[in-house]
């Protein structure tokens, strides 16, 4: 049970590859869906790099949270990716915390992101903070009883756990109880990871913007820290989502090199899966104004609660 | 008292009793009496926290007895103390509280100095310590009122401790009549029991409810309820908590919320567990639900305030409502007999307990440092302070992410066996009601990230960005006592959160005493650096990992920059302003401003007021000037408090014409009286 070095390290490396590559694809094939020709796939790595090469300008009314926050948004992000399984059970640091420890890594990034949106004394950071906390709040409900949904099913928290049990012989892909919880938490992934209709990547400096507005004084480095941190959440959500709710393929961890290869074959299409259904519902859906997000997050509460009523009706 | 550690917990209660009496003897030398009476009250602090740590580390094999502090001169009333694990528990946190606020108010008094009397200030802060220490320990109906009246009378005037205020002197009043209130319940609660068992020692009401009828118990437990949760703050009779706290000196206000108002937590344990016992479901139903509302409403009224005093107030309130579901689940699982959960949901709460005092403390310590800085409690007015004083906005962060439930502070690992005891709370049970315990953990998720976003306005606002008043600019670090009574706080909550195994082992007496098990074991893996939900595979989690691998994976940035970024530079430069004249503090995000989304989100419940006028010469985009003026409602103030206040008003406006001043009348009354005392008789 005490963690892998070995694990630990091709998690880490998996996850920092993959996650602006299923950025750069989301980005792509929605181009494609709007009939533009649209970014390459692996265009994010590049903009990494040049951003990593660039002089940073940091603001003078800024104190060291500024300069702190990258750190731990983007390191928490990857200790959070650390604790899902990605390509076999158990996790590789399954003993250091499973799903709540992952929601608490996560919130812990976006406390940091939050201050350092509103340490340079702009009012766009600001802006973006206060809405970045209230909707992440509004969301955090949903996100709380789907995942009690399966852990009540699992009877632990802990990921692996729960994905082992899942995988079980009585799984089902359409036990209504998992179908509720998916859907719940598929739209907090629409919110956590800022997209359409919660809030829009692709604009800057629009009186709209939830996450960009935070990052707007960022250059350089730290920049890039924070895009690469903003797409390893976003592939850490959807791993969740993708192995807990569907666990087919997934390896045990002694499990040899090709079974392996055939969970990263089977974790890559569940990932493509899931960015075309994002991608999907991005072009078909116009952006809610503010005001209106509560209901659609609501709407995210209500299936949690639906979800877990029915694991009391059908079990 | 004869064995050693409980000996020294004498020393302490006469410490403090000293440290009261000294500063009030020199309280013409305002330097004498700071450093005497603050002095005494840390190293009773020290003596406290000595003796309890030692007596619930020895894991309390024996049965206390009860001890007499001095001999009985009055009739009825004896000074007993005992120190069972319950007592020496919250024993522990007041003493812990006691050192860093004796040692930060070392500093933070001489702000009063050749303005007030500190004399008096030490000494009623020693006698609130005093008091609060002989709550937990009295095993005397009689001893344990006047220790809870002594307790309200000295805070009451210490919140009234700069009187020309008529906020001080209104949060002063609203406190003393709130706590009266309760004390009837209580002394109503308590006559009830002494009926049952004929004596008032709390030795003799041990497991009472099985003497009890079903209705009487229920009638006991709701007076109690009522009694100790006006002192806790429990939503509805929270209204006197964000008016008495933010008034009071801020060692005072973290005291108060730190320790004042666990009493009432103390005391609904010591009736629901020791008391009375047995609980049917619907006290574990009440005390959940209340605990979920106060959790959410807490939270959500502290994100309307920009008094940085009177936020930590309001989530004082939340906190208490975080323990309360902790408590309610241990009450709903000791009645489906799940000995074993009912024990994790009570550790929950009780880790709570003791974290809350521990940064709620360090919060209003860092905020009394921001006030004598800046004199203002106003966040519209602060900002900036980062730069300014550093140490203290680092405290102050501490004390937020770990007020906000993140890892790996001890927030967390409270928040986690919480929401442990609620997720195996679920299968406790087959019936419908085992629904709360999953909507009680959602609920608290939405607290725990509101949590998060009120300290990031907290923090944000006042600290970070360009200073908003002259006051902010010329702000300067607070003394070094100040800053090590925070720095001390800052140690507690960190070694809670990183090496929770040592709480755990402590707790062990209690949940012995309580329900009959020790979890400890169960509960910690690897020496209580990893903590297990206590089911097999249940989870885990390991705070101090979490830090080790944060730790190790700022590799990855280090390997980044010297791969690509090795001749980058770093510019300082200002704040791109849009093209205009540059950036001015007005042009930031305010307190006001950043809580407005959730002010419109939950606008039934604040019912939100704005007025704007607006003067213009041409065109009503340009205006010459403009005010602005927004206020929310709280509920229960308008709702409840005021039809009520007006009743009583009207009630006693009748009243006075019995009230005529002639003898004639009164004699009358009393005749009548006592003719209905006879027929009652009969």
């Amino acid at each position: 049970m005490n963690p892998d070095p070995l694990a630990i390290l091709l998690q880490t490396l998996l996850l920092l590859l993959l996650a602006p590559l299923v950025s750069g694809i989301i980005k792509n094939w929605k181009a494609k869906l709007q009939n533009r020709r649209g970014p390459r796939p692996w265009q994010v790595y590049l903009d990494l790099a040049k951003f990593l090469r660039k002089d940073m300008v940091i603001s003078e009314h800024a104190s060291w949270i500024f300069s702190f926050a990258p750190y731990v948004l983007f390191t928490s992000a990857l200790l959070a990716g650390l604790m899902v399984p990605t390509l076999a059970t158990p996790a590789p640091l399954s003993l250091f915390g499973g799903a709540l420890a992952l929601i608490g890594l996560l919130a812990l990034g976006r406390f940091f992101l939050a201050l350092g949106g509103l340490d340079p004394a702009s009012a766009f950071g600001g802006m973006g903070s206060s809405r970045d906390m209230t909707l992440s709040a509004i969301a955090e409900p949903a996100l709380m009883l789907a995942i009690f949904t399966v852990a009540i099913t699992a009877g632990s928290t802990d990921l692996s756990q729960i994905c082992r049990s899942t995988q079980s012989a009585t799984w089902r892909l359409l036990n209504p109880a998992h179908v509720l919880a998916f859907a719940a938490m598929f739209v907090v992934l629409l919110a956590e990871t800022g997209r359409i209709p919660v809030d829009n990547p692709a604009t800057h400096l629009e009186l709209t913007m939830v996450h960009e507005a935070m990052l707007l004084e960022y250059s350089g480095r730290f920049l890039a820290l924070m895009e690469w941190g903003a797409s390893i959440k976003q592939l850490v959500l959807m791993t969740l989502l993708a192995n807990v709710f569907v666990p087919v393929g997934l390896a045990v961890s002694e499990a040899g090199p090709g079974a392996l290869a055939l969970s990263l074959l089977a974790y890559l299409a569940k990932l493509l899966a899931l960015a075309a259904a994002v991608v999907l519902v991005e072009t078909t859906n116009a952006k809610l104004r503010l005001f209106r997000v509560p209901d659609l997050l609501s709407a995210a509460f209500v299936l949690a609660t639906l979800a877990l009523l029915s694991t009391f009706l059908f079990q | 008292m004869t064995d050693f550690p409980l000996s020294l917990l004498g020393v302490a209660l006469w410490a403090y009793l000293a440290g009261a009496a000294g500063a009030l003897v020199f309280q013409r030398f305002e330097k004498l009496a700071n450093g005497f009476g603050f002095g005494m009250a840390a190293a009773g602090g020290l003596c406290g926290l000595v003796s309890c740590g030692a007596a619930l580390a020895s894991g309390m094999p024996v049965a206390s007895r009860s001890i007499e502090l001095f001999p009985a001169l009055i009739p009825l009333v004896r000074f007993a103390i005992r120190a069972d694990a319950l007592g020496c528990f919250f024993g522990l946190i007041v003493s812990l509280l006691a050192v860093p606020l004796s040692v930060y108010s070392l500093g933070y008094a001489r702000s009063y100095f050749g303005r007030r009397n500190v004399g008096v200030l030490a000494a009623l802060f020693n006698l609130l310590l005093l008091s609060i220490t002989l709550v937990f320990l009295a095993d005397h109906v009689f001893f344990f009122l006047i220790a809870w009246e002594l307790m309200a009378l000295s805070a009451s005037i210490l919140v009234c401790f700069e009187h020309e205020q008529d906020e001080s002197r209104g949060g002063a009043v609203l406190f003393f009549v709130m706590s009266h209130i309760g004390t009837a319940a209580l002394i109503l609660g308590f006559l009830l029991l002494f009926q049952a068992s004929g004596s008032y020692a709390f030795t003799d009401f041990h497991a009472l409810g099985a003497k009890l009828s079903a209705s009487r118990r229920g009638g006991v437990f709701l007076l109690f309820l009522f009694g100790f949760g006006i002192k806790a703050g429990l939503v509805p009779l929270h209204i006197w908590l964000p008016a008495a706290h933010p008034v009071a000196p801020s060692n005072v206000s973290a005291l108060m919320s730190g320790v004042l108002i666990k009493t009432g937590v103390y005391g609904l344990i010591r009736v629901c567990f020791d008391f009375l016992g047995a609980p049917p479901q619907w006290w574990g139903v009440a005390v959940l639900g209340l605990g979920t509302v106060s959790a959410v409403l807490g939270v959500l009224f502290a994100l309307m305030e920009h008094d940085l005093k009177r936020l930590l107030a309001y989530h004082s309130i939340e906190n208490i409502g975080i323990i309360l579901i902790g408590l309610g689940a241990a009450l709903m699982l000791l009645h489906s007999s799940h000995p074993m959960l009912a024990s994790l949901a009570l550790i929950a709460g009780l880790y709570h307990t003791l974290n809350h005092a521990c940064f709620k403390a360090l919060l209003f310590l860092g905020a009394g440092a921001v006030l004598h800085a800046t004199h203002t409690r106003n966040m519209e007015e602060m900002g900036g302070l980062a730069k300014r004083m550093q140490w203290t906005s680092a405290f102050f962060l501490l004390g937020a992410a770990a007020i906000s439930a993140l890892p790996p502070l001890n927030g967390f690992v409270s928040e986690w066996f919480t929401y442990q005891s609620l997720l195996q709370g679920f299968g406790s049970t087959p019936s419908l009601i085992r629904l709360m315990f999953p909507l009680s953990g959602a609920m608290l998720a939405l607290t725990s990230a509101l949590a998060a976003a009120c300290f990031v306005k907290a923090f944000g606002i006042t600290f970070l960005a360009q200073p908003r008043s002259a006051h902010a600019r010329e702000a300067r670090e607070a003394s070094l006592t100040m800053l090590l009574g925070q720095g001390l706080l800052v140690a507690v909550c960190v070694v809670l959160g990183l090496f929770p195994g040592i709480l755990l082992k402590l707790l062990d007496p209690l949940t012995h005493q309580l329900i009959g098990e020790r979890l400890s074991q169960r509960l910690s893996l690897a020496g209580g650096l990893v903590l297990s939900s206590g089911a097999a595979q249940g989870g885990t989690v390991s705070t101090l990992g979490i830090v080790l691998m944060l730790v190790a994976l700022l590799a990855v940035p280090i390997v980044l920059w010297a791969l690509f970024a090795r001749g980058a530079r770093t510019r300082i430069a200002p704040t791109w302003d849009c093209g205009l004249r540059g950036l001015t503090p007005h042009m930031q995000y305010t307190a006001t401003g950043f809580s407005k989304p959730l002010r419109m989100i939950f606008k039934a419940l604040f019912r939100p007021r704005r007025e704007v006028q607006r003067e213009y010469d041409l065109s009503p985009y340009f205006a010459t000037t403009l005010r602005f003026e927004s206020h929310v409602e709280e509920v229960f103030q308008t709702r409840v408090y005021r039809p009520l206040k007006w009743l009583v008003l009207r009630f006693s406006r009748r009243s006075r014409a019995l009230q005529a001043g002639s003898i004639q009348a009164y004699l009358i009354y009393i005749f009548l009286t006592l003719l209905a005392l006879l027929l009652f008789a009969l």
